[in-house]
């Protein structure tokens, strides 16, 4: 075993567990960055990044829970709560028959995993999306699950995490779907006025309807490096301009320097870095305080 | 789809004949004519709006002389002042909104606004917002809440500009920081969905009170053409798309997205810009009535619990 990779980090931490998604099994993988083949356990021991052009493997919900919470425990919230066909859509195939295929395919019974956990010892709650499900896509469970989640923060003074990878609101639900964008940032602005920590981690890809709500509402807004984060998708875009984009066009490194994220964090380095957020963000010597209303700029 | 799309024809064809049939000199026999036809006409629009599909609802809700967000001003309020600009970059002119007064009664308004003629359309991005609009929305639900006065919206478009540069100014955070901000408004919001409801774009100044919806308004996640897109891979396929997604009004007070469905004039809004306006007035006079002296805190509570209700989904008891 590697031991190297230990010894560059600040504070030694439990590898990532479980497989590579998108990766057949195997002892080696291609990388999507730059195209090479890699020795699967070195990436899996690298925290799922390329070690040669640092392109970050999509995750699963469950690897993410456990690279993020302190000896990877985490106790699974609401996962009773599961998507119904509420439309009775159809397109080439039954909303219902592709659920259950998802369902069967990731185990899961939604694109979103909720749980609470400890991180560097402050207790919190998480929201992380699984693109594996439908895009990480975003119905009336996911909006449920999101909801319930800020729900327990507020009542209990939690701070708020969620790790967004979604290609945004799930059509086969229709308007309901687009009604969770509102539900959830409700929901959000109760967390802001209570003064409750919450950190949007945005991993590849974020969009739509996710972007244009929770995603961007955090405290602070954490990009993983080279994530595609935006609310039209690039396609889009250039059928509307009909110009090339620009080089990095809605990648992190472009967000960042127009404004929109606050930090940039390589996943080896996330864990560390949102706990340093947390000890600027929960004061325990003080009563927990509400901002006056009206007070809140966006 | 091309049928699909001609439905109005017998209407315009029958119109034509009455507006042949007055260049005539009067008699009785021209007037006992006219009054023949002027029922059958009544008769055909009834028949025909009656039968609508989702699509054909989504080109009524979309027709060139539907009523927009400035003819609403014009119709409902007294008084209209526009302000301008969201005090960051620019005025977005596909988002309007100022004072007004309703009934006499001083209140914010705000809405998309589509253009009426080419130059217009351009100029008003054929109603999609950018991020300056949002933000100047915001502004005026602040102005308004910061003075107690009521607000009144008016959904109309496509949805939110999809272009560079408003990726660039962060279209995405504009439309979240109205999503937050108006749940938390201290003063009533009024919402109609006149027109297109068209996503993200639309919501973004959708939360609400009290959200009505005319008759022939469509309210939708992803447009039509862009769902048959995706799913079906073929943007032909946008009439099947609307009919699947569920979006005309009648559908979505079924899934307690909207409150109330508005009537139209016999034949759609476009018919008449007044009577339309004359209708939805009597709806709004009587919802702000029953809003007003709600004590803030219970508003905002009975807001939240709105749109904390919408959705469906399936819940296993494990006992
Ligand atoms: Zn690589």
């Amino acid at each position: 075993m590697d031991i190297a990779w230990f010894r560059k980090k600040k504070t030694p931490r439990t590898p990532v567990e479980g497989k590579l998604s998108k990766v057949p099994e195997g002892l080696w993988v291609k990388c999507n960055g730059c195209k090479q083949i890699i020795y699967q356990q070195e990436v899996v021991r690298n925290s799922n990044v390329c070690p040669k052009c640092n392109y970050h493997f999509r995750l699963t919900a469950k690897e993410r829970l456990t690279s993020l919470l302190d000896n990877g425990i985490y106790q699974e919230l609401d996962s009773e709560i599961y998507s119904i066909d509420p439309l009775k859509f159809r397109d080439h195939k039954n909303y219902k028959d592709r659920l259950r295929d998802y369902k069967e395919r990731t185990g899961l019974n939604e694109a979103i995993i909720t749980a609470r956990g400890t991180m560097g010892g402050f207790p919190i709650i998480l929201c992380v999306m699984e693109y594996r499900f439908m895009g990480g896509s975003m119905g009336s469970a996911v909006g449920e699950k999101v909801t319930l989640a800020i729900e327990r923060c507020l009542d209990e003074s939690v701070p708020l995490l969620i790790v967004s990878c979604s290609g945004g609101a799930r059509m086969q639900e229709g308007t309901l779907s687009l009604m969770q964008m509102a539900k959830i940032s409700a929901a959000l602005g109760r967390l802001h006025e209570k003064g409750i920590p919450f950190l949007s981690i945005l991993t590849d890809p974020t969009t739509g309807g996710v972007t244009a709500s929770f995603a961007m509402l955090g405290d602070l807004n954490i990009a993983e490096p080279r994530a595609l984060i935006g609310f039209a998708g690039p396609r889009v875009i250039q059928q509307t301009i009909r110009e090339t984009l620009p080089e990095g066009f809605q990648r992190s490194e472009f967000l960042m320097e127009k404004g929109m994220l606050d930090l940039i964090v390589e996943r080896s380095e996330m864990k560390d870095t949102l706990i340093r957020c947390l000890r600027f963000m929960v004061n325990e010597n003080l009563p927990r305080r509400s901002t006056e209303p009206g007070r809140l700029q966006p | 789809m091309a049928e699909n799309d001609r439905f109005e024809d017998p209407i315009r064809e029958l119109e034509l004949k009455i507006t042949e049939l007055t260049a005539y000199p009067s008699s009785p026999d021209r007037e006992k004519q006219l009054e023949r036809l002027q029922k059958k006409l009544s008769h055909l629009r009834r028949e025909i709006f009656s039968r609508l599909s989702p699509w054909q609802k989504v080109l009524v809700a979309r027709h060139p002389k539907r009523p927009y967000s400035l003819d609403f001003f014009r119709l409902l309020f007294e008084d209209f002042l526009q302000i301008h600009g969201d005090r960051k970059f620019a005025d977005d002119s596909a988002l309007v909104g100022g004072f007004a007064r309703f009934h006499g009664r001083p209140v914010a308004v705000l809405g998309h606004q589509k253009g009426r003629d080419f130059k217009d359309k351009i100029a008003r991005n054929f109603g999609m917002a950018r991020p300056e609009g949002y933000r100047k929305a915001l502004r005026i639900l602040k102005l308004a809440e910061k003075f107690s006065r009521p607000v009144f919206t008016f959904i109309d478009t496509p949805g939110a500009y999809p272009g560079r540069g408003a990726e660039e100014r962060g279209q995405a955070e504009a439309i979240a920081c109205n999503l937050r901000e108006m749940a938390r408004v201290r003063v009533p919001i009024l919402v109609t969905v006149t027109g297109e409801g068209g996503s993200g774009g639309a919501l973004a100044i959708g939360i609400g009170d009290q959200v009505n919806i005319l008759e022939n308004a469509v309210y939708s996640v992803i447009s039509p053409e862009g769902c048959a897109a995706i799913l079906w891979k073929d943007p032909t396929k946008a009439a099947e798309a609307a009919k699947s997604m569920r979006i005309t009004a009648q559908d979505l007070k079924g899934f307690g997205i909207v409150d109330e469905v508005i009537p139209e004039p016999e034949g759609g809004a476009h018919t008449s810009h007044e009577e339309t306006a004359e209708i939805l007035d009597r709806y709004l006079t009587r919802q702000l009535e029953a809003l007003d002296g709600i004590e803030p805190e219970k508003l905002l509570e009975d807001r939240y619990r709105k749109f904390r209700r919408m959705g469906m989904f399936g819940q296993t008891r494990y006992f």
